[in-house]
């Protein structure tokens, strides 16, 4: 039982991540039926921006203050991972926002290899790994026999509390109330005086500052980061997008959840499981996905006409 | 319809320079002239090896250190009539691009030998492209038995590539070393085994479990891993309540060094041991004081022992290379000058480079016989190095530090 709910514990934080990056994923969809295969890569860029306000701005004597710090690297993070975001948006989906549906797809994945490239060839020794500051103490406590590290609580709270201030803002402010417009029909809403532009970029604004968020709690973690981690964190957090319904807010927070817990659980109580996790992992989508086409809590935005 | 004009004009602007830059950003340090002359002929040595990637350190300190040891002869004169160049390829530690990059460089017909691969997995598939076009390959840090002895290592030993050597040493001497240390030295009883499922971390794990177990050790447990991930936290906490006194590790630093990290912060306070794939800087930098009394071992002696190997590191020093010469620098420069040692007869008036000299070239690195940086450079007739001197590593205050040399007679 123990180790079961320390395998939980485990599972949670891991899906805790998975979430946060597969909102982002799920809200492009919702609004523009674009499968944003960069996504991963804003959540890798906006860690390098975080790695690089530690390194090369805050003076030492600042870099070694948390409190000053970690909202430093945070707020960085963010911004650079907005900034790209949004160039993105504007440089390569804007003008192909009429093209048939896989022409953006297409650029999507160019994107993801232009942005991994061009952090690997010309972020300062981007080429390897990338030592990340710790800013939250890496020691653990004990809760009756389960270890928990204390960045893995600050990895859940903050993704729990994020995952709720966004569905308040989807689901009271006006600026909510355009996109969950937009995204039953985004011509209607266009005739009802909504700025459709605004809003698309909104979403991408609103989808980086969380992937920026997942990337720095990531690294300091793991304690490093590299050119590439945007790549299998893309794949996972969009297998859970999916996995939860694609299109849907709440899908993919739950999506994160249930397959950050279904690898620990088969690394655990599956022979071989630790090699094979992510085998079961998409098993268990294939398997959602069969019984329930549209995932776990279904689509519930309208498709175009 | 204006706008998107300006834009896109607007977005060539921008993206232009990036790609040029792009374009030009990939040369990194060119192999010097020498100032001869400039009719000389030219011959390559290759260089295969994970130059981008979590092992971009040490594949970077293979190609500067095969480098090194062709300025070296450059400026000697070493192949009279003949300047050598570096022709350095990525295989981005993944087999399928070692291929391609062993197939780039057979076809160049200025190639006379390789020096690399670094992942026994990757040399795999590199060995048999250059065999066909019988081009030397050397390797400074292969360890898997297989390359040499074939499937059957263990009871029916045979060579599988016949122009494939290497200056490392075996797994199967180098995970036997391990156990011994550990069952003799450190008076461990009970393990887990944890790889990465690669050809070398499965391989030397396999050697490790087969000597600790014949000492009379218990292996409580396998578990494997796949490369690339970062949170081991699922498997650590499965692991837990084995009560192994040791993990032992196959596999390469950029995962041990997140393992020992998240093991002790697991509660699982006991130490790390690996083989020559976790003697790095890096695997510290990133485990952190977790890394403090982890264990690992590497072939040859420790090179501030050797009078060579310091001659060695002051030259690389001296060179003036961005990157450190990583774990196996004084061997790539060893397996480039067992190559280079071999030019000046096998090529003796060619032309050019053409399918006898290569095939001469082959012959004579088999037979050649001289004192390199870590000890003797020779090698048997399986190809493995007649050198068989292992060190064990311990990590303390945040570097590693020699705890016993020696060999393994398994």
């Amino acid at each position: 039982m123990r180790q079961f709910v320390q395998q939980l514990v485990n599972g949670t934080v891991l899906g805790a991540t998975y979430g946060l990056i597969a909102l982002g994923y799920t809200m492009v969809y919702g609004i523009i039926q674009l499968i944003n295969f960069a996504h991963g890569e804003i959540f890798m860029v906006g860690a390098f921006g975080g790695l690089t306000v530690y390194r090369y701005w805050l003076p030492a004597s600042m870099a070694g203050n948390p409190w000053i710090a970690l909202p430093a690297v945070m707020i960085v993070a963010i911004a650079v991972a907005v900034g790209v975001a949004v160039a993105v948006e504007r440089l390569a989906y804007r003008p192909l926002r009429n093209a048939p549906r896989l022409a953006p797809l297409i650029t999507a994945i160019g994107v993801s290899i232009f942005l991994q490239e061009a952090v690997r060839l010309f972020y300062p020794g981007g080429k390897r790994q990338q030592p990340f500051p710790q800013l939250i103490s890496s020691g653990t406590f004990e809760v009756a026999g389960v270890t928990i590290a204390w960045i893995s609580v600050f990895v859940v709270v903050t993704a729990v509390s994020l995952m709720i201030a966004l569905q308040l803002f989807v689901k009271r402010t006006r600026m909510g109330k355009a996109m969950r417009a937009t995204s039953q029909d985004p011509e209607s809403a266009r005739l009802m005086g909504i700025n459709i532009d605004r809003v698309i970029v909104v979403t991408f604004v609103i989808g980086a500052a969380l992937a920026a968020v997942a990337g720095v709690m990531q690294g300091m973690r793991f304690a490093q980061i590299d050119f590439r981690i945007g790549f299998l964190a893309g794949l996972k957090a969009f297998t859970a997008a999916v996995l939860g319904g694609i299109g849907n807010i709440g899908g993919a927070v739950l999506g994160g959840f249930v397959l950050g817990i279904v690898e620990v659980m088969a690394t655990q109580y599956v022979p071989h499981g630790s090699s094979w996790k992510d085998v079961w992992a998409f098993v268990v989508l294939i398997v959602v996905l069969v019984a329930r086409p549209g995932g776990l809590l279904g689509e519930r935005v309208a498709t175009r006409a | 319809m204006t706008a998107s004009k300006r834009f896109r004009r607007w977005g060539s602007v921008v993206l232009l320079p990036l790609l040029l830059a792009a374009g030009c950003g990939d040369d990194e340090e060119e192999t010097g002239g020498t100032g001869e002359e400039e009719s000389a002929k030219v011959v390559k040595i290759g260089v295969i090896a994970p130059l981008s990637g979590d092992l971009t350190a040490i594949g970077t300190g293979i190609k500067n250190s095969v480098d090194l040891a062709i300025k070296q002869a450059n400026e000697n004169n070493a192949v009279p009539g003949w300047r050598i160049e570096l022709a350095a390829e990525d295989d981005a530690a993944k087999p399928d691009v070692g291929a391609q990059a062993a197939a780039k460089l057979a076809s160049d017909r200025a190639v006379v030998g390789v020096v690399g691969t670094y992942n026994s997995s990757v040399a795999l598939q590199v060995a048999p492209v250059l065999q066909k076009a019988n081009v030397v390959q050397v390797s400074p840090a292969n360890t898997n038995d297989t390359l040499t002895r074939g499937e059957d290592f263990k009871t029916a030993p045979k060579r599988p590539f016949s122009n494939y050597f290497r200056t490392a040493t075996l797994d199967s001497l180098q995970g036997g070393f391990a156990a011994d240390y550990a069952w003799n030295d450190l008076k461990v009883a009970r393990v887990v085994i944890i790889h990465d499922k690669k050809a070398y971390g499965q391989g030397l794990s396999e050697s490790f479990g087969r000597q600790f177990q014949k000492n009379g050790g218990a292996v409580l447990t396998t578990e494997t891993i796949n490369t690339g991930d970062k949170d081991f936290n699922a498997v650590l906490s499965k692991i837990r309540s084995a009560g192994a006194q040791l993990i032992f590790y196959g596999g390469e630093y950029p995962e041990a060094s997140l393992l020992s990290r998240q093991a002790k912060n697991t509660g699982i306070k006991v130490p790390l041991m690996g083989g020559d794939g976790i003697v790095d800087p890096t695997y510290i930098k990133t485990a952190g004081a977790e890394a403090n009394g982890d264990y690992g071992t590497s072939i040859g002696a420790p090179p501030e022992s050797l009078e060579s190997a310091k001659t060695f590191i002051a030259d690389y020093k001296a060179a003036g290379y961005k990157d450190g010469h990583s774990a196996y620098g004084a061997l790539a420069y060893d397996a480039a000058n067992a190559i280079i040692r071999t030019l000046p007869t096998a090529l003796g008036s060619a032309e050019a480079v053409d399918e006898s000299v290569r095939k001469r070239i082959v012959e004579a690195v088999g037979k050649v016989s001289f004192d390199g940086t870590s000890g003797k450079v020779a090698f048997d007739e399986f190809g493995d190095a007649v050198a068989r001197t292992l060190t064990m590593y311990k990590v303390e205050s945040g570097s590693f530090k020699a705890v016993k040399t020696g060999e393994f007679e398994g």
